[in-house]
């Protein structure tokens, strides 16, 4: 699905993601983890094809294909979705307008038809109830005025609407209270298929319960320095950091 | 021969065609003496710093138009708001229209301001509205008062809620090679009663077109008043619009202004609080781009206990565009408890386009809120990474945070079918379809 190669990024001349080595596959769930300014969110965006970052070096493929000359929307209509760490406030535009137009923008770049405005409906009704968002809730301005908590789960809200094929969730943890990331990771798990692939950025072994990974990554100074599967995840909650910047 | 002196000359071919006998005309004279000393505004005065008239009035205006020029509906129709039903006043190069036009004299007063000017019966009401809240030392109002004749003359009296909207459009054919008109609107809202009036003027062509209008609106006692402007004409017209409004007692008003089009446009908006307990709107947004100018001149004159006044102006200036926004909010000493407040937010989306936003507050009361915020931003590229990641291409996306950053405004617009319409034009402006409406 995802294939990263050698990826060097900067910013303002500051080499961010030293050379990432990443792949994942269809149906796999990657967790990252590592220190606060590793570069975790830089990566994610530079996936996301944010245009502030520069690709020095290396590949992104996803599904063989060339991502790095691509504009944002056309990764996002081609399946990457990013849930932001830090969400934006849009005010002005509810979350259902935001919703009709991605939706329909995406399908117009696929080729297709607008979803008709019923079957638009049914699909906000069933992916709210999954996350159990209030109804109420979607003709509030985007993200404005949300909650910490309530902004993650919108974001999930999202995905569950595009059904990406390669979901990155960074931090979508963070700012959920106990009820709210039961609710968010059963629904990622409900999305999650053999067919797509997420990769979960998170500090906490906390949802890695939830969102079970295949393999665990560590990031650290721009770099994957360590890759495990599920159990490195404790280790390293137990453990903390040191030891493998010791490693290295 | 120059403009002023022009207008000066044709003064007394005016009065050819006016009675001179009335007391209106002694005003409408002593109008022109002080339009002859003070002449045009230029940018040396201080309220006309960043607007310059020096280009237009160049040019070779006819200052009365031909008698009669008829347009053909079809051609105007998508003009007018056309999902409702409404009451017009309409004029065609400065001449009413009574083909385009739907007025009314039953149970309120729709119709011609030279009517109302010549028949005796208006004689008292006239006596006691007309210039008396136009400024008598603005020169361009001056000219406007000594040259008033022609434009809409609305009374709705007490308890009255007006059964549907009023539309004054103003049309110029372009059948003069240039042309200026200089509408004069009368509006009196009597105690407890409502009205929504829309005004426009739009040029069917692209002759040059230059627009000194003034509007008195009156609102009594509780009485409800949304005005709204749509300034959408093409970049050959030039548009002055002065227009004062005296409010009473508990009264309501809004003014939103919509300028999307012209050349220069100058709105000198101007309320002034005469009762306590009054609520005053003022809302605008600017859409303009290539070398379109656009200043916003208000004036909230706070002089009784316990009013309000919300000011917010939106404003998007790509290319060459220049805006101006002087907001002026005054409190007199006996206006303790005023809660005055003025925004004004603008985006800049060219290096070239440039805004000039000043907040003017002279407060001589100590009991008083008032607050005032500008911000000039370019497009947030925060924001812009965030839809284009959920698939929204970059120029919806850009629509889209437009729209966004203007629904505070269209969002108080009281006629479904014209928030529709400014929707549309928002959304041609920004050359977006955007699916779904404001
Ligand atoms: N636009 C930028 N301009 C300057 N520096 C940046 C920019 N974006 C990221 N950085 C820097 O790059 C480093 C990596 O940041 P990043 O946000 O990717 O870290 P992270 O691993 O996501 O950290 P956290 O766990 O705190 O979210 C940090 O030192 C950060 O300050
Ligand atoms: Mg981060």
């Amino acid at each position: 699905m995802l294939v990263i190669k050698n990826l060097h990024a900067s910013v303002e001349d500051k080499e961010i993601l030293k050379g990432i080595n990443l792949e994942v596959k269809a149906g796999e769930v990657h967790a990252i983890m590592g220190p606060n300014g590793a570069g975790k969110s830089t990566l994610s965006s530079v996936i996301a094809g944010r245009e502030d970052y520069e690709v020095t070096e290396g590949e992104i493929l996803l599904e063989g294909e060339e991502l790095i000359e691509l504009a944002p929307e056309e990764r996002a209509h081609k399946g990457v979705f990013l849930s932001f760490q830090y969400p934006i406030e849009i005010p002005g535009v509810s979350v259902t307008n935001f919703m009709k137009t991605a939706i329909n923008e995406t399908r117009k770049a696929q080729g297709l038809e607008e979803m008709p405005a019923n079957e638009m409906l049914k699909m906000i009704r069933e992916k709210s109830e999954l996350l159990e968002i209030d109804r109420k809730f979607l003709s509030r301005s985007l993200n404005e005025g949300f909650s910490g908590g309530e902004k993650k789960r919108n974001e999930i809200f999202q995905m569950a609407m595009l059904e990406p094929k390669l979901a990155i969730l960074d931090e979508t943890d963070s700012g959920l209270d106990i009820d709210a990331l039961r609710i968010v990771a059963n629904g990622v798990n409900k999305l999650k298929s053999k067919d797509n692939a997420v990769i979960v950025i998170t500090h906490y072994q906390r949802l890695l319960d939830y969102i079970v990974p295949d393999f665990v990554h560590v990031l650290h100074d721009g770099k994957i320095v360590k890759t495990g599967g599920k159990e490195l995840a404790l280790e390293l909650e137990e453990k903390g950091y040191d030891w493998i910047k010791n490693e290295n | 021969m120059d403009l002023k002196e022009k207008l000066l000359a044709s003064f007394m071919a005016f009065e050819e065609r006016v009675d001179v006998q009335a007391t209106l005309h002694d005003v409408r004279t002593e109008a022109l003496k002080n339009f002859e000393n003070k002449g045009f505004p230029t940018k040396k005065e201080e309220a006309w710093k960043y607007t310059s008239l020096n280009a237009v009035l160049k040019k070779d205006f006819s200052v009365f138009p031909k008698e009669e020029s008829a347009v053909d509906f079809k051609e105007v129709k998508k003009y007018f708001l056309n999902d409702v039903d409404t009451y017009k006043v309409v004029f065609v190069d400065g001449v009413f229209s009574s083909f385009l036009s739907s007025t009314t004299h039953d149970g309120l007063d729709v119709c011609l301001m030279s009517s109302a000017l010549t028949k005796p019966k208006y004689k008292m009401i006239i006596d006691t509205y007309f210039n008396q809240v136009a400024s008598k030392e603005e020169s361009l109002t001056s000219l406007n008062t000594a040259f008033a004749y022609e434009g809409a003359y609305i009374n709705i009296p007490k308890s009255k809620v007006a059964d549907k909207p009023i539309e004054i459009i103003y049309f110029s054919t372009g059948n003069e090679a240039a042309l200026m008109v200089q509408p004069r609107n009368l509006i009196i809202v009597g105690e407890n009663a409502h009205v929504q009036i829309t005004e426009r003027h739009q040029s069917l062509n692209e002759n040059p077109v230059l627009i000194n209008s003034v509007t008195e609106i009156f609102a009594h006692k509780r009485a409800i008043v949304d005005f709204y402007k749509i300034q959408n004409d093409v970049q050959t017209t030039t548009l002055i619009d002065n227009t004062y409004i005296s409010q009473k007692q508990e009264s309501i008003v809004s003014v939103h202004t919509f300028t999307f089009g012209g050349n220069i446009t100058r709105n000198n908006l101007n309320f002034y609080h005469e009762g306590e307990r009054i609520d005053s709107t003022l809302k605008g947004i600017t859409i303009i781009g290539d070398k379109q100018h656009v200043d916003h001149y208000t004036l909230v004159h706070h002089a009784q206990p316990n009013c309000e006044s919300h000011q917010n102006y939106k404003g998007i200036f790509g290319d060459n565009a220049t805006g101006v926004f002087n907001g002026k909010i005054y409190v007199e000493k006996e206006a303790q408890k005023t809660d005055a407040f003025q925004q004004n937010n603008n985006i800049l989306l060219s290096d070239k386009a440039t805004i000039n936003a000043k907040p003017q507050l002279e407060i001589f009361a100590d009991d008083v809120k008032c607050s005032h915020g500008c911000t000039i931003g370019q497009l947030d590229e925060n924001a812009m990474f965030y839809m284009q990641q959920r698939g929204i291409p970059r120029k919806e996306a850009k629509a889209l945070l437009m729209y966004a950053f203007t629904s505070e405004v269209t969002s108080s617009i009281k006629i479904p079918e014209l928030k529709n319409k400014i929707a549309r034009i928002i959304a041609t402006k920004l050359g977006v379809n955007m699916g779904f409406d404001l």
